[in-house]
């Protein structure tokens, strides 16, 4: 037993050996950043980055002079909204996609795929137009309507809904269950998963939107957090990098809470003993 | 209830045709078993009659009304699934009263139904398990009492046994027989399992090649096939069907092969037939001199009785079951006779009626 062992620890030694060190790589920028977010700006314009002196002060300054909260406010707001709105439109459209039977089903499917190819970059400027015209400019509407649904979720949706078994539909067909209530009472809770991974993923896009609500809105009363600190960069706080840092460590912390928590939901066999 | 089905047609576009001419009746209150390869419809059948695939022509009536056009809702059945086809995300409790909560009952009938199919089923104890951490067996029992729960009084079982191992099957079949008998359900169970269908079933529908092949009780479809498939499909081991021509100069006698003759009283009907007899209707000797008439090629030694595979002079493959241990080599030429209980079949299979005393062995 003893023989054998040996080899495998030493192999495991080199294992995890290899993947802290790319994981100090990786995560150094990260822990650089929270690390200064401590440091007086004094200290870090003179290059000290190992002094001791370190306090929440820059948090307390960021919270206290600057609108970051009420950026914070407004990036939920957006953010939650964004979320519920694709989870809810996605998984309808998705659900038509793969229970309903309508007349060109496949090329309307293909057309939904197609805006997938074009990236967001490229609509923006007709989409900038359309926003304008319709007098939505720098409002929380701008940063949403937009976003409501989303090709990525519908197909991500639909991969999903096609892999139920199709005894499930029969099973809820014989207890008389119309559509509504089979995707309600068993689509929905069937496909949990797939529901938390893409609530995340447009929970955490609509959070990291930069350059659509940069285009759309110039006053505090509206803009995210990430257009908010860039705002902090150029004015109020001149080069109080110490507090930008805190700020940025701010944004940053409702992205961690949600991959956390939604780690807890990504495990497997959550749907074993539907079928056999 | 019962239900009955007549000239029931299927085709899924102008070429192919799934089933043909389907017409049934099935009584209330009866076990019946759909049985046929896999691949002849008869799952399809199940579902057109529970309403989940419509129906291309004729009519499927539930207690005289006519049911074409109705949901599955509103034929007042319920249906366990191969794989069950529990909500994962739901405990067994609310597995069990789902349909009936989706059906609106009162919440007190719905705690004393589920309460009493758990009961039946043997499943009170795991009441608040999640599908997951229950056995194939286990689950296959939620399966029961979703359709024990219901007041539906015909129920409708697609293969539900197939993925369970042999031991749990011979237990829950009895457990599923016992069920439709105490609650006096209208049973259409759909397997290919031959075994399944003969004990327990009250009428047989055997179905293959989009046809009907015949429906009777297990003992006549046992005893009196009508063709040769339903007699090679029913019986382990299988029927032994051989080819026979009419002897050229007296038409009053088959040859089966150069050895095995057979003169019947009346003339012989067809010039080329086929003769089915079942394994355990023949007998083996050895050989004595030159009278063998076919080669032992295996034996398979089951304990109470012995299965022997031997290739007939004419090359036909034949297997007899012989009882007890028996002691053949491989290569010994034996002598095989039969007994009196013969199937006559045409050239196409289809049974030709010949009686018992017409025919005397040569």
């Amino acid at each position: 037993m003893n023989v054998v062992a040996k080899p495998k620890i030493a192999k495991n030694v080199w294992n995890y050996l290899l993947l802290s060190v790319l994981a100090l790589v990786v995560l150094a920028p990260f822990f650089i950043g929270l690390w200064t977010s401590f440091l007086p700006t004094m200290q870090i314009a003179k290059g000290n980055f190992l002094s001791t002196d370190l306090s929440f002060q820059n948090y307390v300054d960021a919270f206290t002079q600057t609108p970051i909260l009420h950026y914070l406010g407004n990036s939920l707001v957006i953010s939650t909204v964004t979320m519920f709105a694709q989870l809810l439109f996605c998984s309808m459209s998705a659900y038509a996609f793969v229970f309903l039977d309508f007349k060109y089903k496949r090329s309307l499917f293909v057309l939904v795929l197609a805006t997938m190819m074009l990236p967001f970059e490229a609509e923006i400027i007709p989409n900038f137009s359309t926003v304008k015209a319709m007098g939505l400019l720098n409002s929380y509407s701008v940063m949403i309507i937009p976003f409501l649904t989303s090709a990525f979720g519908i197909f991500m949706l639909r991969q999903s809904f096609k892999q139920m078994p199709a005894e499930l539909k029969e099973a809820a067909d014989i207890e008389g269950l119309g559509h509504l209530q089979f995707y309600w009472r068993i689509v929905m809770p069937y496909n949990r998963i797939s529901l938390i991974t893409l609530g995340a993923y447009s929970f955490l896009g609509a959070w990291n939107q930069y350059l659509w609500p940069m285009l759309t809105t110039f006053s505090n009363s509206f803009r995210p957090v990430q257009n908010g600190l860039r705002q902090l960069q150029s004015e109020e706080t001149f080069n109080d990098w110490g507090m930008i840092q805190a700020t940025a460590a701010i944004v940053v912390i409702p992205t961690l809470i949600v991959l956390f928590v939604g780690q807890h939901y990504f495990k497997s066999g959550a749907n074993e003993g539907a079928v056999k | 209830m019962s239900i009955t089905l007549n000239n029931v047609r299927k085709d899924y576009d102008s070429e192919t045709e799934v089933l043909k001419d389907i017409s049934v009746e099935v009584e209330t209150g009866e076990f019946f078993v759909i049985v046929g390869p896999s691949g002849c419809g008869k799952s399809n059948l199940l579902r057109m009659i529970a309403g989940l695939t419509p129906i291309t022509a004729g009519e499927v009536k539930i207690d005289d009304t006519v049911v074409n056009d109705l949901p599955p809702k509103a034929r007042k059945l319920t249906m366990v699934f191969q794989n069950y086809a529990l909500f994962p995300f739901l405990s067994v409790w609310d597995n069990v009263a789902f349909g009936l909560k989706a059906r609106k009952l009162a919440p007190d009938d719905i705690n004393a139904r589920v309460k009493e199919a758990l009961k039946m089923v043997n499943l009170t104890t795991l009441a608040k398990r999640k599908p997951r951490e229950l056995s194939g067996g286990q689950r296959q029992r939620v399966a029961l009492a979703r359709a024990v729960a219901s007041d539906a009084k015909i129920c409708l079982m697609d293969e539900p046994l197939s993925n369970l191992d042999a031991q749990l099957r011979i237990k829950m079949r009895q457990e599923i027989y016992a069920l439709q008998r105490k609650l006096g359900l209208t049973l259409i169970y759909v397997t290919h399992d031959q075994v399944e269908a003969m004990t327990m079933a009250d009428h047989i529908m055997v179905l293959n090649d989009r046809h009907v092949q015949q429906i009777g009780t297990p003992s006549e479809i046992y005893q009196n096939p009508k063709n040769a498939f339903v007699a090679k499909f029913f019986g382990t081991p299988q029927i032994n069907i051989l080819p026979a021509t009419r002897s050229a100069d007296n038409n009053h006698m088959i040859n089966v092969s150069s050895d095995l003759q057979i003169i019947l009283s009346e003339e012989v009907p067809a010039e080329k037939l086929q003769i089915g007899i079942r394994p355990d209707d023949m007998q083996i000797r050895l050989a004595e001199g030159v009278d063998g008439n076919a080669v032992v090629k295996n034996t398979e030694f089951l304990g109470d009785e012995t299965i022997v595979y031997a290739t007939l002079n004419s090359g036909n493959d034949i297997h007899v079951v012989m009882t007890g241990k028996v002691d053949f080599r491989n290569y010994e030429p034996i002598k095989v006779t039969a007994n009196s209980n013969l199937m006559f079949f045409d050239a196409n299979g289809k049974r030709i009626d010949i009686s018992k005393e017409a025919y005397v062995h040569a």
